[in-house]
């Protein structure tokens, strides 16, 4: 049996699952808890989680799959600047796929634009030292568990003097877009599943603000089926005790202050920044951008490109399926008009999209 | 969005590949509709019955763990003919080459293509060779045609399954798949695992000894076991339930998967079949595919639970159930 085989037992799986519906019986109200990363999203889907928990739990997907909550208007830069002909566009696979305001860097790829999928930030910087008359531009989306490798490809460029990589940066932090959603009246959170890897950067004290100032309950939780309902059983334990307190489920990778030097590493290298979410709006201090010590690898400021009008997709429920509102099997598009073939909606595109694993899973 | 262009989905095996098809291909194409796809084209020429089937090779890296372009060609077109219960007779081969490619690359191509059709018991009788600019092709494509004769008076195609029916594959999921990624610049990881490339006619044999009892034969290549398991259950009206605990899945295959966020039931396979059996034959079926070498790791994974409009269904692991889709999008461009 190998490592991760331990975290799947059946037995050890189906008796935490028996002990939540033993601790949930009677109730009349579900306990609603949010899974905010898209990594415990799909894997909820992918082991059938949901078919193994009482009635009286009930789990939604929250706004941490870092394609979902990219906007639009950063897929037209993109989009605008792998028109250029001298620039090579290096991304993660996923997005690709995600429809701007009317085209896709996939579209633009089959209509010759130089679009490479890597997967790290290191093999881009390669890719620019490979090809100096290029100018390589890779995209930095995601939270705290990716910025500081970005980061480290940003310090890696400038070791070497390279001059023609760029990041388009357009990196999320992950508590407060937590905190909207807590003090969100339509929104009734009885507790967060918080990301395990972005917690192993931030640390699990960057939750405690939330459980002070919302009493909600917090447990930082791994990614595997044991460590989700062990997850589920803690935030059930601390609903029915009326507590809200930080607890650490992840505690083979996770600790109090998190990683001291990614932290160092994203300080030197960016700055927070008011960033836009794709159907959430505009956050402040949510995001992070280049520091200005090192703008002349910020894509945005050192290839100035004309961006095409944003246009928004019509009757699309990304945004409230991002804030936990309302299910994918809600929204009219769902299935139909948007499928992962031909996405409408972010949510529909990335692997960790809550539409995505709904329809590859759920239906 | 602009729904205009060819983009690398439409080559997955999977749903857009479908679309392309019934919405563009087949309608200009052939004259009489077509229900459901098969591997190959059954054909009745003068009171002989033949499979006839086609299908081109491009995938990148040409050379990888466990074989190259070359066998492949010969053994995609082989099960191919195999999977419609046919006797393989002969294949056509045709080669378009890159200005500038190597003729020991070539020769070494050759070379493997002779061997496999050998171990396949088929012979090469006709061909065309035809050459690009530089820049104009990627090194090789191939494309093979083969004949097969039909010696049988079974019915055997996608949409003969049954409630009850038994799902047997002959081995471990998705080696070839994750042989080619492994292989491909920028990603080489040592994961050991070699392409499961190889002719299944022989297993095929064996197999059609259970007469009546076996109902589908089918080889899950680009999309893997869930694109193909839906396309039966679509073609037969049934719903299939998978067992996941019981997928024969190399370690090196799930570990790569993991890292890489790849469902082995996506990957693409070579040398392996899906065989749906009737229950009272299914062990025997079992034993057989176990006697023959490519069938030592072959385990039942699932069963035809009911009839439906064509869904498939997982018990997970841990005892939850999912639902199993088509391969969306584009899981590994170019991998045969």
């Amino acid at each position: 049996m190998n490592y991760s085989d331990v975290f799947r037992e059946k037995e050890l799986v189906q008796g935490l699952a028996r002990r939540i519906a033993e601790l949930t019986r009677g109730r009349t109200e579900p306990l609603v808890f949010m899974e905010v990363c898209g990594t415990h999203t799909n894997a909820i889907y992918q082991f059938g989680l949901r078919s193994l928990l009482p009635p009286e739990v009930r789990l939604i997907s929250g706004p941490g799959c870092p394609v979902c909550v990219t906007p639009n208007s950063y897929l037209d830069r993109a989009i605008a600047l792998c028109r250029l002909p001298d620039v090579v566009i290096a991304s993660f696979g996923d997005m690709l796929r995600v429809p701007g305001s009317s085209s896709s860097l996939m579209e633009e790829r089959a209509k010759g634009a130089d679009i490479r999928v890597v997967y790290s930030p290191l093999d881009a910087v390669q890719l620019a030292a490979k090809h100096p008359e290029k100018r390589v531009v890779f995209l930095g989306v995601g939270f705290e568990t990716t910025a500081p490798t970005i980061a480290g490809s940003i310090l890696a460029a400038k070791a070497q003097g390279l001059t023609n990589y760029f990041v388009l940066a357009s990196h999320k932090t992950m508590p407060q877009p937590m905190a909207i959603l807590s003090a969100d009246p339509e929104l009734q959170v009885d507790g967060y599943i918080c990301p395990a890897h972005v917690s192993a950067i931030i640390g699990a004290d960057a939750y405690r603000f939330l459980c002070e100032e919302y009493k909600v309950p917090c447990v930082v939780t791994g990614f595997e089926p044991t460590d989700v309902l062990q997850g589920v059983e803690m935030l059930v334990r601390q609903a029915i005790a009326g507590e809200s307190k930080v607890e650490i489920q992840y505690s083979r990778v996770v600790r109090w202050e998190g990683n001291a030097k990614a932290q160092a590493m994203l300080a030197d290298v960016f700055t927070p920044f008011d960033a836009p979410w794709r159907g959430i709006g505009v956050l402040p201090g949510s995001g992070l951008r280049i520091a200005d010590k090192y703008a002349e690898f910020d894509a945005e400021l050192a290839i100035p490109v004309q961006v095409e009008e944003l246009k928004e997709h019509k009757g699309c429920l990304c945004g409230e399926i991002l804030k936990g509102k309302v299910s994918p099997f809600d929204c009219p598009l769902f299935g139909g008009k948007c499928t992962p073939e031909s996405p409408v909606g972010a949510c529909m595109v990335s692997s960790e999209g809550t539409c995505a694993a709904a329809y590859k899973y759920g239906r | 969005m602009n729904n205009d262009l060819i983009l690398l989905g439409h080559g997955s095996g999977g749903r857009l590949s479908h679309q392309l098809l019934d919405e563009l291909i087949i309608p200009q194409l052939s004259s009489v509709p077509v229900k459901g796809q098969n591997d190959a084209a059954l054909l009745n020429i003068g009171g002989v019955k033949l499979a006839f089937s086609t299908d081109s090779y491009v995938v990148d890296p040409i050379f990888f763990p466990g074989g190259n372009i070359g066998d492949l060609a010969i053994n995609g077109t082989v099960n191919d003919l195999a999977m419609m219960g046919a006797r393989p007779l002969c294949l056509s081969v045709g080669f378009i080459l890159e200005e500038g490619f190597s003729k020991e690359e070539l020769s070494r191509i050759l070379a493997s293509m002779r061997q496999a059709a050998d171990a396949a018991g088929v012979a090469i009788v006709t061909g065309d060779t035809k050459v690009v600019p530089k820049g104009k092709g990627d090194r090789i494509f191939i494309n093979t045609s083969g004949i097969g004769a039909l010696e049988h008076n079974l019915q055997i195609d996608g949409a003969s399954a049954h409630v009850g029916d038994k799902i047997i594959v002959n081995g471990c999921i998705g080696d070839h798949g994750i042989a080619v990624l492994s292989a491909r610049e920028g990603l080489e990881i040592d994961s050991g695992i070699k392409s499961d490339s190889a002719a299944l006619n022989g297993l095929v044999t064996g197999l059609l000894t259970l007469g009546p009892a076996l109902h589908v034969l089918r080889d899950p290549t680009r999309g893997g076991v869930a694109t193909t398991l839906k396309e039966i259950a679509l073609q037969s009206g049934v719903t299939v339930t998978l067992n996941e605990e019981s997928l024969p899945i190399n370690p090196g295959v799930k570990g790569v998967c993991a890292i890489l966020g790849l469902d082995p039931l996506y990957v693409a396979n070579e040398g392996k079949l899906l065989a749906l059996v009737a229950p009272e034959r299914a062990d025997e079926a079992l034993e057989i595919m176990r006697r023959h070498p490519l069938g030592k790791d072959a385990a039942v994974i699932g069963e035809v639970t009911e009839t439906s409009a064509g869904k498939v269904q997982m018990e997970t692991l841990v005892g939850g159930m999912r639902g199993v889709e088509m391969l969306a999008g584009e899981q590994l461009p170019r991998i045969c």
